[in-house]
């Protein structure tokens, strides 16, 4: 089997966000590699361990220090890295990023038989850019999965948790699987691993190299837009209901209808 | 990387290129990985089992131990020819530093054995013994320590009592005797142990732990790091194969001196990761702890303390990573599989030998001073075991006492600066001579220039004349007798560490605004210009008092109208508004940020 593992270079779970008048303060924020795609890495390396796969291929799309996320998928275990990086790409909404994702995989042969993604990037939680690729491929798709069972040349079982209960699907290969926690416990990068995955080769695409034009991505090419950013209210200190059970309802009703308009 | 070799020592001359001075803004990405890897395993899996680890869970300990052997965090010294990494000493130190960021004990555990544990066989071993031992200890499979105190031998390394003999047969060392404080023993396979041949010829063996004759005294129960191993060995008539002789009969002190060094410049890269994790928590702590109805981060002493804490940590890694660029350069030019590598390894270590002892007082008391405040920051939390804070301030002070205390260290460091001046190795004394021809007309002011910094730039200057004034007249006055007089070396090896860390920050400092620009650089600089504000006066302090136990009278007196004009020039910067900025920023930050 040949994987694709997409990787994204996310900012660090502990990045306090700020704001830069309305777009994002990015100075000072540490990079990682998206937590959800390090459970997409593991399994594939998994699957290799196991004879079940022979290539696993780390791609990305974002600025050169999505480089520094490549080599952490390499480290792990993949076997090589491709990156999208232009100019041109920044402001690429969800289908702008999976319609380049789907040219990368035409340029890397077109020939594999697993797509796997963490099922959100943790910065832009959009949860879209998989299911968008398997969309455009035409390709079954099992998001979510915390369990995967894949037979070769055949099929993938994905299982995925649903309210009350488990989803399991069964996919004809090839086929886009979104990884949730709890699908592996990931392994911490060695560091003898980590010297290797410096030789290990990365690739790197323009967009000229992909044969995508400047005005199908980006603002140009996207069917949304991110106007502006703002940071969440602060929060406020709590509120304490004293009193007689029937006071403390009556309170709290006012509460509910008067002060937060919920009800 | 440092791109010229500096010579150990020199500092006290002139300030070194900024070209050749590392700071870690410059990590490369294959560091911060390597970083990354070993601080998600201590906060991951060590940090959570802090509890049992500290209540002496030795199986879980050993098994923790086994497992960062396995993600690679016990080679990184050892050559790739013995299956190591032969990592740069900055990725080493990298590592150390985040392997000692958040469980005391662990990290004393494996300071210990990829430290003095590992490296005597890496640096002093014969070929055979590096095959043997080096793979195992690398990979975790062999557990090291090192053996040298005895119960009247501490301090005092020469004067060991534990005897080796040589079998009849030629083919034994007979080892008797009892080591003291014996970091590991409890975990051991192996250890360096240090014993006399023929009563006065001092010498390293490896011994195997499993041998018979070695019996091991109980656990310490120690004020800190109570989740390490502590005990005693016994030898009754170990047999040693003579193969296990580590180097040369009658030059096993060399060995142990020798080590110590790097033992020293590691304990003060430990401390910088430890300083920043207790800072995170204080800082924490601050913020979320409210008194009259508002988070304690916002009065004044709180934000004075966090800003103290940060500019020490700054200060410290500044100088740590300095110090491990240096060596890193002397290192990266020497061949493993050279006959004389044990020799040379031995000559660039003790070439920053200075810088070595320095990083381990600093550090040691730098985190003792973060630690301290941690457990003020939290009042009366602080004080019991539910918070960390106290582990921290008990798992800190043993720093101040191992690897050679810190009044060890202290006269170290004018003893082994005379040294190689007498050597020819360090143009001191024409330094001085120079300097006491010129001091009498020498105007301070005319000197400052006005860029940025200019004012901590000219201090740090006048610091360097400084402690040149008080070496060359100490040695003047008082010849070979000098190393008796302690408080004085002291006060001397105070002022040189002031040197050496003021200077690390300003030069670190102005790197940075050379790569990045002013902006990038305005915490940096604040917190250079609030060292300087407490060390450069302290400073001044000192070489008063140093001075005053040289010379009496109108000799002191012109000495001391010398000082005063080598200090009086400066002018104090506005502390309340830069430490105030400062702390807004680690309040809102909740860590040390820098790197």
């Amino acid at each position: 089997m040949k994987i694709a593992v997409f990787c994204k270079s996310v900012p660090d779970t502990e990045t306090k966000v700020r704001l830069k008048g309305d777009r994002l303060d990015t100075s000072g924020i540490k990079y990682i590699l998206n937590p959800y795609d390090e459970f997409a890495v593991e399994e594939a390396v998994r699957m290799k361990e196991a004879k079940k796969a022979e290539e696993i291929v780390a791609i990305s799309m974002g600025p050169a220090r999505a480089q520094e996320a490549l080599r952490n998928a390499l480290a792990i275990g993949a076997d090589r890295a491709v990156l999208v990086t232009d100019d041109a790409l920044d402001g690429s909404d969800t289908l702008a990023t999976a319609k380049v994702l789907v040219k990368v995989l035409e340029k890397e042969g077109g020939d594999f038989d697993l797509l796997l993604f963490g099922q959100r990037a943790i910065d832009g939680d959009t949860w879209q850019v998989p299911s968008q690729v398997a969309a455009l491929l035409d390709l079954p798709q099992a998001t979510c999965t915390v369990a995967l069972e894949v037979e070769p040349g055949s099929k993938a079982v994905a299982t995925r948790l649903v309210e009350g209960g488990e989803e399991i699907h069964e996919l004809t290969l090839p086929a886009v699987i979104t990884c949730s926690k709890g699908l592996n416990e990931p392994r911490y990068p060695s560091l003898p691993n980590i010297m290797k995955a410096k030789k290990k080769p990365l690739t790197t695409y323009s967009l000229g190299d992909l044969g995508i034009d400047a005005s199908e991505v980006g603002k140009n090419g996207s069917r949304t837009e991110v106007l502006s950013y703002e940071l969440p209210p602060a929060r406020g200190g709590g509120k304490k209901v004293e009193g007689e059970p029937e006071e403390v309802v009556a309170e709290l009703v006012k509460f509910l209808k008067e002060e937060i308009k919920v009800i | 990387m440092a791109e010229e070799k500096v010579k150990g020592g020199t500092f006290l001359l002139e300030s070194p290129g900024l070209k050749e001075v590392f700071i870690p803004e410059e990590f490369t990405e294959e560091q911060r990985m390597f970083a990354k890897t070993a601080e998600d395993f201590i906060w991951n899996e060590v940090v959570p089992k802090s509890d049992e680890i500290e209540a002496k869970n030795d199986e879980l300990h050993i098994q923790l131990f086994k497992q960062a052997g396995e993600l690679g965090l016990l080679m990184a010294d050892i050559p790739e020819k013995y299956d190591g990494l032969g990592l740069d000493k900055i990725s080493s130190m990298l590592v150390q530093e985040k392997i000692s960021s958040g469980q005391g004990s662990f990290s004393v555990t494996i300071t210990d054995h990829t430290g003095i544990g590992t490296l005597p066989i890496a640096y002093f071993g014969t070929e055979e013994q590096k095959q043997k031992y080096l793979p195992k200890l690398g990979s975790g499979e062999l557990i090291g320590s090192y053996a040298l105190t005895e119960t009247n031998a501490g301090s005092d390394a020469m004067g060991i009592k534990t005897k080796a003999v040589l079998s009849e047969d030629g083919k034994y060392y007979i080892l008797n005797g009892s080591k003291q404080f014996v970091t590991n023993a409890g975990f051991a396979d192996i250890c360096i142990v240090y014993a006399k041949v023929d009563g006065d010829k001092h010498a390293a063996f490896i011994v195997d732990l499993k041998s018979e004759g070695i019996s091991l005294g109980p656990e310490e129960h120690k004020m800190g790091i109570r989740g390490s191993s502590t005990r005693a060995i016994f030898l009754d008539n170990v047999k040693v194969p003579v193969e296990n002789l580590l180097g040369e009969v009658g030059k096993g002190h060399l060995i142990a001196f020798n080590v110590l060094n790097i033992g020293r410049y590691k304990l003060g890269v430990a401390c910088t990761g430890a300083c920043k994790t207790s800072l995170g928590e204080a800082v924490r702590y601050a913020n979320q702890r409210s008194q009259f109805g508002v988070p304690i981060s916002s009065f004044g002493m709180i934000k004075e303390k966090l800003a103290d804490m940060m500019t020490r940590t700054y200060v410290l890694e500044s100088a740590s990573y300095r110090t491990a660029g240096f060596i890193d350069a002397t290192f990266s030019e020497l061949d493993h599989d050279d006959p004389e590598f044990g020799k040379k390894a031995m000559d660039a270590i003790g070439e920053y030998a200075t810088e070595c002892s320095i990083i381990k007082i600093f550090g040691s008391e730098a985190l003792d001073f973060v630690a301290d405040e941690t457990v003020q920051i939290f009042g009366g939390y602080g004080y019991t075991e539910e918070y960390p804070a106290e582990r921290f301030y008990r798992d800190s002070r043993i720093n101040r006492i191992f690897e050679g205390t810190n009044e060890i260290n202290r006269l170290l460091i004018p003893g082994m600066i005379m040294r190689k001046a007498m050597k020819g190795e360090l143009p001191l004394l024409p330094a001085a001579q120079k300097l006491a021809k010129e001091i009498m007309t020498f105007m301070p002011l005319s000197m400052l220039g006005s860029g940025p910094l200019a004012q901590e730039e000219l201090a740090v200057e006048m610091t360097r004349k400084i402690s040149l004034m008080v070496a060359g007249l100490a040695a003047q006055k008082y010849k070979e007798a000098l190393k008796d007089q302690q408080m004085l070396l002291a006060r001397l090896a105070d002022i040189i560490i002031e040197l050496y860390a003021m200077e690390s920050a300003l030069l670190r400092t102005k790197k940075v605004i050379e790569n990045k620009g002013e902006d990038a650089a305005k915490y940096h600089s604040i917190m250079t210009q609030l060292y300087v504000s407490q060390a450069f006066p302290k400073v001044g302090q000192l070489a008063q008092e140093a001075l005053a136990a040289i010379e009496k009278g109108d000799m002191l007196k012109t000495n001391l109208s010398v000082l005063r004009k080598l200090i009086r020039w400066y002018t104090p910067v506005s502390l309340v508004e830069l430490k105030t900025t400062l702390a807004d920023k680690l309040i809102e930050e909740e860590k040390y940020w820098l790197v």
